[in-house]
C-alpha cells in the first residue's frame, strides 16, 4: 500500500514544480498571445540566486532558506519585469516575433549561467528538514516533495485569490476574454500584463528555489527541462485557465510517477513516465483539442 | 532581365567555386584558419552546406506554410541515429542504411504529423515540441543499449565504401553535402513553385480563405510536414557520414531552436535566405567556438569571459537584435538596399 501513496505524493510534488512555471506561462498566453520561451530562465534563475544567498550569507540553516528564497522571488519578479518592458513590449501584438525573442533570450542566459556557473550540477544547501521524511499512511515521502506542493497549493490559492476579489485581477480576467473590448473600455491591458508577467516570474524563481531542494542540486538546463512539461501542462489544462493548468499538472506529475514506476520495469528503461507524458497530450489533442478547462481550440 | 542574368551568372561562379573548392589551395586569411583545400576548412564548409540544406527544409515548414515547428530536431535526429544503427549495429550497406533512415522518417512523420496537424498555432508548435522531447529522451535513455545513450554512437565504417573513408576524402563527404544542399534547392525550389508550394503559401497568409476555396488545408500541410521531414532526415544521414558518428545533442530542443534561429536570420519564406542563414549560423557557432578557446578570450577578465567563451550567448544575444532591428533577417535586409535602387 505505501509504494502507491509514495508515488502519488512525488507525482503531485513534480507536478507542483510544474504548475508553478506552468501557472504564470498559461496567464502571460491567455492574456496577450505571448509563449515565453524563456520562462524557464526564471526558474534557473531563482535557483542560482537561492543558491547564492544560500552559500554565502551565516546564520542557521531556515534563516539561510528563508534569506535564499525570499532573494530568488526578487530577483525572479525583477528579472521578469525587466524582460516584459525591454524587449516584449516594443514588440507589441507582433506574436511570432514575441516567441522568437524569448528564444533568443532562453538561448543567451542560459549560455551565459553555463558561462559563469559551469555546466555541472552544483549541490543544494536545503534546510536538513527537507531530506528528510514524514510517513504518510505507511509512505516515507520526503519533505521537499511536500515543500513544493504546499508551495504550489499556495501560488494557486494566491492566484486565484487575486484574479477573483482584486480590480487588477478582474482586468486580467476580463483581458483573457476579450482583450479589445477591456482596452476599448479605457483600461491600460498592457500595465496588467507587465504585472502579470512579473508574477509568473516570481512563481516560476520560487519554483526555481524548490526545485534545488527537490533535487538536491542545481544546473543550468534545468529551467528549460522543466519547461517542456509545463508547456505540456498548459496544452492540456487549456491555455489561459490557471485551474486548468492546476489539475493537469497534478495529473502529468502523478501519471509520470507512476508510469515511471510501474512500466519502466517492463520496458526496461526509465524513459517511460516522459513518453507516457507525451502519449497523453496526444490523445488530449484528439478528443478535446482546446485542452481540459478551455472554450476554444487553442 | 538583365539583373536575372546577372544572378544566374553569380549562382554558377559560387557553384563552380564550392565544387572546386577541394583543389583551391588558397588561404583565406581570417575567414578561415587554413587553406581551403585543407581537410579541417573542407569539414566546416561541409558542414555548412548540410545546415544551410536542413534550414531550407524548416523554412519550408514555418517560412512558407507558416507552420511554427519546434520538433525539427526529431527528424535530423532520425536521420542521424537510425542510419547510424543500421551501419553499425546491424550491419548494412550505406544505401540501405539511408532508405531505411527516410522510410522511417516519412511513416513518422505521416503519422505524428496527421496527429499534431489538428491542431493549429501556439498548440502545434508545442505539440511538435513534445514530440521531438519524446525522440530526445529515447536516445539519451538508450533502450536496449541500441543508441549509446549519453556517450554517442560511434560510426563502424567497415561497411562503407573506401572513398568515404579517412582525412584524406573528406573531399568525397564535402561533396555530398554539396550534392544534398543542390538536391534539397531543387526540390524546394520546384515544390514552392508548383501547385501545392502556391497552397503552402496561401495557407499561410489566409488558411480559412482556402477552406472556403474548397481546399482542404490539411492535406497540404501534412504533405509540407512530410517533406521537410524527409529532406532534414536526408541532412542527418550526411551529418553523420561527415562528422562521424551520432551524438544526442542533435536530438535536443536546443537544435530545433537553432534551426528556428538560422531561418530567422537569412529571413523566413526566403528560400534562399535560409540557406545562407544555415550556413551562416553554423560557421558562427563553429568559429565562435574556436575563438572561445584562442588566447584572446582566455586572457580576459572572468565577467568578460564567462559571456564571449560561450557560443550560444553570442549567437542569442546576436539573434535579439536581430529581431528587433533587422525583422526580415538578411533577405530583408538586401531586399531593403535594393528597392530603393529599383524605384529610382
Amino acid at each position: 500500500m505505501s509504494t502507491p501513496v509514495l508515488l502519488f505524493v512525488t507525482g503531485l510534488g513534480l507536478g507542483a514544480l510544474y504548475f508553478l512555471l506552468a501557472a504564470g506561462l498559461s496567464l502571460t498566453y491567455g492574456l496577450m498571445r505571448v509563449l515565453n520561451f524563456a520562462h524557464g530562465v526564471f526558474l534557473t534563475i531563482g535557483a542560482y540566486t537561492a543558491w547564492m544567498i544560500a552559500t554565502h550569507v551565516g546564520g542557521s540553516e531556515w534563516v539561510r532558506f528563508g534569506l535564499a528564497l525570499g532573494g530568488s522571488l526578487l530577483v525572479g519578479a525583477v528579472a521578469a519585469a525587466a524582460v516584459e518592458l525591454s524587449l516584449i513590449r516594443p514588440l507589441y501584438r507582433r506574436h511570432v516575433e514575441q516567441i522568437l525573442i524569448t528564444v533568443g533570450l532562453a538561448l543567451a542566459l542560459t549560455a551565459l549561467t553555463q558561462g559563469a556557473f559551469g555546466a555541472d550540477p552544483r549541490p543544494y544547501p536545503s534546510p536538513g528538514w527537507m531530506d528528510r521524511v514524514t510517513v504518510l499512511a505507511g509512505a516515507d515521502i520526503p519533505n521537499s516533495r511536500l515543500a513544493a506542493i504546499a508551495a504550489a497549493a499556495l501560488v494557486l490559492a494566491a492566484l486565484a485569490g487575486f484574479l477573483r476579489f482584486t480590480r487588477w485581477g478582474t482586468i486580467v480576467r476580463a483581458g483573457v476574454e476579450n482583450r479589445e473590448m477591456v482596452s476599448a473600455l479605457g483600461i491600460d491591458v498592457q500595465r496588467a500584463f507587465t504585472l502579470v508577467f512579473a508574477l509568473g516570474g516570481v512563481a516560476a524563481a520560487l519554483g526555481g528555489a524548490l526545485a534545488a531542494s527537490y533535487f538536491g542540486n542545481i544546473d543550468p538546463q534545468r529551467g528549460g527541462d522543466v519547461l517542456i512539461f509545463a508547456f505540456i501542462v498548459v496544452v492540456i489544462g487549456g491555455l489561459g485557465s490557471i485551474t486548468g493548468s492546476a489539475v493537469a499538472a497534478a495529473v502529468v506529475g502523478v501519471m509520470q510517477q507512476f508510469a515511471n514506476y510501474y512500466f519502466g520495469v517492463w520496458w526496461g528503461f526509465s524513459a517511460a513516465g516522459d513518453l507516457a507524458v507525451v502519449a497523453l497530450l496526444a490523445i488530449v489533442l484528439l478528443v478535446r483539442p482546446q485542452g481540459l478547462a478551455g472554450t476554444a481550440p487553442a | 532581365m538583365t539583373r536575372r542574368l546577372a544572378v544566374r551568372v553569380i549562382l554558377a561562379a559560387l557553384l563552380l567555386v564550392l565544387a572546386a573548392a577541394p583543389f583551391l589551395d588558397v588561404e583565406i586569411p581570417g575567414l578561415f584558419a587554413r587553406s581551403l583545400a585543407r581537410p579541417g576548412t573542407l569539414q566546416l564548409l561541409a558542414l555548412c552546406l548540410t545546415f544551410g540544406a536542413v534550414a531550407l527544409s524548416y523554412d519550408l515548414l514555418f517560412g512558407i506554410t507558416g507552420l511554427l515547428s519546434f520538433g525539427h530536431a526529431l527528424w535530423f535526429g532520425m536521420g542521424v541515429y537510425l542510419t547510424d544503427i543500421a551501419l553499425t549495429r546491424w550491419h548494412w550497406g550505406l544505401g540501405a542504411a539511408v532508405l531505411f533512415a527516410l522510410g522511417a522518417a516519412l511513416v513518422a512523420a505521416l503519422a505524428l504529423g496527421a496527429v499534431a496537424l489538428r491542431v493549429t498555432g501556439i498548440a502545434f508548435a508545442m505539440v511538435t515540441l513534445a514530440f521531438a522531447q519524446a525522440g530526445s529522451i529515447l536516445v539519451h535513455k538508450n533502450p536496449g543499449g541500441i543508441t549509446g545513450g549519453e556517450e554517442g554512437l560511434g560510426l563502424d565504417v567497415s561497411h562503407l565504401p573506401d572513398l568515404l573513408i579517412g582525412v584524406i576524402n573528406t573531399r568525397n563527404l564535402y561533396w555530398i553535402a554539396l550534392a544534398y544542399l543542390l538536391l534539397a534547392a531543387a526540390v524546394s525550389w520546384w515544390l514552392v513553385g508548383s501547385r501545392p508550394g502556391r497552397v503552402w503559401q496561401a495557407v499561410r497568409e489566409n488558411e480559412r480563405r482556402v477552406e472556403v476555396m474548397g481546399l482542404r488545408p490539411y492535406t497540404f500541410k501534412l504533405f509540407v510536414f512530410a517533406v521537410s521531414a524527409l529532406l532534414a532526415a536526408l541532412g542527418g544521414a550526411v551529418y553523420m557520414l561527415l562528422v562521424g558518428g551520432a551524438s544526442p545533442g542533435v536530438t535536443t530542443g536546443s537544435l530545433s531552436l537553432a534551426l528556428l534561429v538560422m531561418v530567422v536570420l537569412g529571413g523566413a519564406g526566403t528560400l534562399w535566405g535560409a540557406i545562407v542563414g544555415g550556413a551562416l549560423y553554423q560557421y558562427l557557432d563553429q568559429r565562435l567556438l574556436a575563438l572561445a578557446s584562442s588566447d584572446a578570450v582566455t586572457g580576459l577578465p572572468a565577467w568578460l569571459r564567462a559571456p564571449l567563451g560561450e557560443p550560444l550567448f553570442i549567437l542569442g544575444a546576436l539573434f535579439i537584435a536581430l529581431v528587433l532591428f533587422f525583422p526580415g533577417g538578411i533577405a530583408g535586409a538586401v531586399t531593403r538596399v535594393r528597392l530603393p535602387r529599383r524605384a529610382a
